[in-house]
């Protein structure tokens, strides 16, 4: 259920959540959202234009990060805005035929603003990959009840 | 080849109908590893006073990218899709995207701002849904930046 306005204060954490990112989880997410960019799935491409290697698209740590706030959200049409800047990078090595992963993305929120007239409470994500932040800004604003 | 600044404020018209399909939906919210059962199960979706199953928070991104592909493989951009980079991303939903939902989307170029030997070029996207009797609604607006970069960069 979508939390009450007058039960939330600036400052709440939501928690965290961790996830693992292997290069099949990339495929897929290229598959899904039509991504093909081969510096997501092709080890020669990416280094070729000068990355470390093959990278997660930015839009799949975006769409993974707000897994988060749809948990405590309890509704994901409840989150009415959601944006960020990406900064640096995921590399995820590959590790297939393994069961470990080839990134690991820590995701921790807070509520960091509250808007009374429009009942909606802002939270912000921090995104850390490698012990770098790798998204900036990351806000989603969501329509409590 | 340089961008072409006479970009900003250039529009592209809605183009094809994307359908928002419900294994679509499915396979999106995987692909982003969510677990929220109203993605997923039409029971669940309805008990929150859903139509159908509800597309995860960032799914507009797929028409959103669509329309964005009008830019860049325009000729006249002078974009080299090789050297662009995803800087900043943004969503406003001005309802939930609905398995069922017929959508198309207006492409605005908002600025080009030259960087170095590159340039920053911000698109806005208006996404509506078609109603049957071929009236629209604006459901959600997406807001990108890209970083072309420069030869020397």
């Amino acid at each position: 259920m979508t939390p009450s306005f007058t039960d939330v204060t600036i400052g709440q954490a939501l928690g965290s959540r961790t996830i693992g990112v292997t290069r099949q989880d990339l495929v897929k997410y290229a598959g899904a959202s039509g991504d093909f960019n081969p510096i997501h799935w092709n080890e020669s491409f990416a280094t070729g234009v000068g990355l470390p290697g093959v990278i997660a698209h930015g839009m799949f740590t975006m769409g993974a990060a707000v897994q988060l706030v749809t948990d405590w959200a309890g509704d994901p049409a409840a989150i009415v805005d959601f944006q960020t800047r990406f900064t640096k990078p995921v590399p995820v090595t590959d590790t297939t035929g393994t069961d470990e992963p080839g990134a690991s993305i820590e995701v921790t929120g807070a509520v960091g603003a509250l808007d009374e007239d429009a009942k909606t409470a802002r939270v912000d994500l921090t995104v850390v990959s490698g012990g770098q932040k790798v998204l900036m800004k990351a806000q989603a604003v969501v329509r409590l009840g | 080849m340089s961008i072409n600044p006479d970009l900003q404020g250039r529009s592209y018209p809605a183009a094809e109908v994307y359908d928002v399909g419900r294994e679509k939906i499915r396979e999106f919210a995987r692909a982003v590893k969510a677990t929220h059962p109203a993605h997923f199960d039409l029971n669940a979706a309805i008990a929150l006073g859903h139509r159908d199953l509800v597309a995860p928070p960032t799914f507009a991104i797929i028409v959103a990218q669509r329309a964005d592909a009008q830019l860049i493989e325009d000729p006249d951009s002078g974009i080299d899709f090789s050297r662009v980079v995803h800087a900043d991303q943004r969503f406003v939903h001005h309802r939930p995207i609905i398995a069922g939902d017929r959508l198309v989307a207006e492409l605005h170029v908002d600025g080009v701002r030259s960087m170095g030997g590159g340039a920053m070029i911000t698109t806005r996207s208006e996404i509506f849904a078609l109603s049957e009797d071929a009236s629209r609604r604006n459901v959600a607006t997406t807001i990108s930046s890209i970083l072309v970069r420069g030869e020397e960069q």
